[in-house]
């Protein structure tokens, strides 16, 4: 008998269940199938404007800086801003995110974009989020070519960018979403869900940022 | 590792005659317990979170056989893989067989209990791979040749001076006129140190608080981002995880992730919360090629129907030790195993065995502050209850407790000989305090007078005052 078969048997045996149980097979089936959403906090259900103002402010109060812009291609000018602002050199790295890359580049005439993973050279990446969750500040990213999850971890700085639309009140909101754009039961590689920059409180529970990831995290809302 | 808790009493003894111990565990108190209070002050539907929290696990746990069975199906239609292993030496083998498959030299790790419980970074080493923990508390105590003594804040026990000197004894490649007074150099340090060995890792492990049977995920919650380099950057990835993390869907991990990161460090939510599924896809310009999932019992698929199965819903957030009198006087350490406090009273006898593990549900107060915290509702008292009942039953306590029980156990039986003892005991109390209502010393109670007085009874039994105040209600 197989570890597998060995331990499936001993759960089995212990819950005095019987192989092959349709009833329970049936709850399964539809607790998967049907998801129940359990209690959602009403923090975050609010509308639109209100949302998007507890979004950011539950992101700076995990010490982000968010930056709103009411059109889209103002996005490449403010980032160069910001990188002048914060001393940083102005290259970026991203990926080939849909939105990101029909941006006017052109008009930061001194910012030099790469596209693709980041190596761990980088000083800042730039990505785009698949969702938002004003409830915590919680910004949702997803793996691929669009955004490479290499660009979320390896740059001393991580910008963000989201569209006002894509910021829901809760986690349940974007997972539905997710399921729509990925099918059910089906994920990118990495999902990931990120709350503020990289921080550590192993010395003596001081707390510090930039232990492995980002030491600052910006987030630039767009709509 | 060694395992010590059969020692309890002496390593106790040892860590409240420690210094630097118990400077240390000050921070304990002193940052956990706050920040919590605070947060869950902020969020109404706490309480009725962790019912739900707790409503999914059970629900899980009575289909676990058949959770695990979709979530295997899922991490395989993925690209991954799943290895069932029943204890820990089929762990370990399982996750020496791939790297060795790879002939990997270097291998990272975001933190895990579980990689702690089948012992591996020994036998790893053993095999001549160099093992590189990355949470920097975890990175901590492996300069340091130490085992966690915190579940969430594995180097809770050290001092910053401490880590000062083990960087410099360690990194002895860089400068040694360099300045390490300020926390955020230390840190700048660690962080120089370990990028290299990210980037040139062969396999990356890490642990998973939990597996989603939905979707075939693993999710491991972290706040330094050291768990993502592990998992992104080396060509392997592999997950060790214990079969009770699995949970149904993404709702339902939602839930309970709404619970966690409020219990264990008060954050409203961690930072970085990443959901892996299977390997890196055809297009993916990076991710690992492969994803291995080794899924431990360890003795788990026992508990299940037995007096210990509400153990299983623990999420290992490190709230109840947090909050634990006995866990702030002694530290991790002294519980002797891979999980302290509370949560480790009752686990590590499940998972070690009562005669070696006996001792730790003693060390309780009953206070029942574990129990009022965690998010997740576990009766851990009752069940500290429960394996003191079965040492008992197993002649494993001591003569001197046992005779003393049976004693008590003779008199409560028989009332009336029971008001008879207790009104002789009080009136004797009395008279040998002169009526002072303290002793400084009283024959046998030696443990007890050394450190403080005995309170005596003021002449009269509770239950006698009782009557009295009966009568005079009457009358």
């Amino acid at each position: 008998m197989s570890s597998r078969d060995t331990i499936l048997a001993t759960i089995r045996r212990s819950l005095d269940a019987t192989p092959g149980d349709r009833t329970r097979a049936a709850t399964v089936a539809s607790r998967l199938a049907d998801a129940p959403s359990g209690i959602i906090p009403a923090r975050g259900q609010l509308p639109d404007d209100k949302r998007i103002k507890l979004f950011a402010k539950m992101l700076e109060d995990v010490s982000a800086t968010v930056e709103r812009l009411s059109d889209v291609n103002d996005l490449p000018g403010r980032l160069a801003e910001f990188l002048k602002g914060h001393n940083l050199p102005p290259q970026i790295v991203r990926g080939e995110d849909e939105m990101l890359s029909t941006l006017p580049w052109k008009n930061a005439k001194t910012l030099e974009v790469k596209v693709g993973r980041a190596d761990g050279t980088e000083m800042v990446g730039l990505s785009r989020a698949f969702g938002g969750v004003a409830e915590t500040g919680t910004l949702m990213l997803a793996s691929g070519p669009a955004n490479p999850t290499s660009v979320n971890f390896l740059p001393e700085v991580h910008v963000v960018a989201i569209r006002a639309e894509d910021i829901a009140g809760d986690y349940e909101s974007v997972f539905a979403r997710l399921r729509e754009t990925y099918g059910t039961g089906n994920m990118p590689r990495t999902f990931n869900l990120i709350t503020g920059a990289s921080r550590s409180a192993d010395i003596e529970q001081t707390l510090l940022l930039g232990a492995h990831g980002p030491r600052r995290l910006h987030v630039m809302i767009v709509g | 590792m060694e395992i010590t808790s059969p020692s309890f009493k002496d390593n106790a003894r040892q860590a409240m005659a420690d210094a630097d111990l118990q400077r240390a565990l000050g921070n304990v108190e002193k940052g956990f317990i706050e920040k919590r209070a605070k947060v869950v002050a902020k969020l109404p539907e706490f309480e009725d979170l962790r019912d739900s929290a707790r409503d999914i696990k059970n629900h899980t746990l009575a289909h676990l056989d058949l959770y695990l069975e979709h979530y295997e199906k899922k991490v395989t239609e993925a690209g991954g893989k799943v290895h069932w292993a029943a204890d820990a030496e089929e762990a370990r083998k399982a996750i020496l067989d791939i790297c060795k498959s790879v002939g990997a030299k270097r291998v990272t790790k975001g933190k895990s209990m579980i990689s702690e419980e089948i012992a591996l970074n020994a036998a790893m080493e053993a095999s001549g791979m160099e093992v590189v923990e990355t949470d920097l508390g975890e990175y901590i105590i492996q300069l340091r040749g130490e085992h966690p003594s915190h579940i969430i804040a594995p180097a809770v026990h050290v001092n910053k001076d401490q880590v000062e000197a083990d960087f410099r004894r360690v990194h002895s490649q860089l400068p040694p006129e360099r300045n390490l007074d300020a926390p955020e150099s230390l840190l700048a340090e660690a962080r120089g140190i370990l990028r290299e060995k990210f980037l040139s890792a062969d396999v990356g492990i890490t642990g998973a608080n939990f597996l989603i049977a939905e979707t075939g995920t693993s999710i491991i919650v972290t706040n330094e981002g050291n768990g993502d380099l592990t998992q992104i950057l080396p060509r392997i990835h592999i997950v060790i995880a214990s079969l009770e993390k699995i949970v149904p869907t993404l709702e339902d991990v939602s839930q309970i992730l709404r619970v966690l990161a409020r219990s264990a460090t008060g954050q409203e939510f961690s930072v970085y919360t990443t959901l892996s599924t299977g390997p890196k896809r055809a297009e993916d310009p990076d991710g690992p090629e492969e994803y291995h999932v080794v899924l431990l019992d360890n003795g788990r698929s026992s508990m299940i129907g037995t007096e210990f199965q509400d153990m299983l819903r623990c999420i290992r957030c490190g709230a109840c030790m947090n909050h634990c009198p006995v866990y702030h006087a002694v530290g991790g350490h002294a519980y002797g195993w891979v999980y302290p406090g509370p949560m480790g009273s009752v686990l590590t006898p499940s998972l070690i065995g009562v005669e070696k593990g006996g001792q730790l549900p003693n060390a309780s107060t009953f206070c029942g502050r574990c129990e009022s915290v965690c998010p997740m509702r576990i009766p851990l008292p009752k069940m500290m209850r429960h394996w003191r009942e079965r040492e008992f039953e197993r002649h494993l306590s001591p003569s001197a407790v046992r005779w003393g029980l049976g004693a008590w156990a003779y008199a409560a039986k028989r009332p009336k000989f029971y008001q008879l003892v207790t009104r002789i005991g009080a009136l004797a109390l009395n008279l040998a305090s002169r009526n002072k209502g303290a002793l400084r010393w009283w024959p046998l109670a030696g443990g007890w007078t050394k450190y403080r007085d005995l309170p005596a009874p003021q002449g009269k039994t509770f239950q006698q005052m009782w009557a009295d105040k009966q009568k005079g209600a009457r009358s």
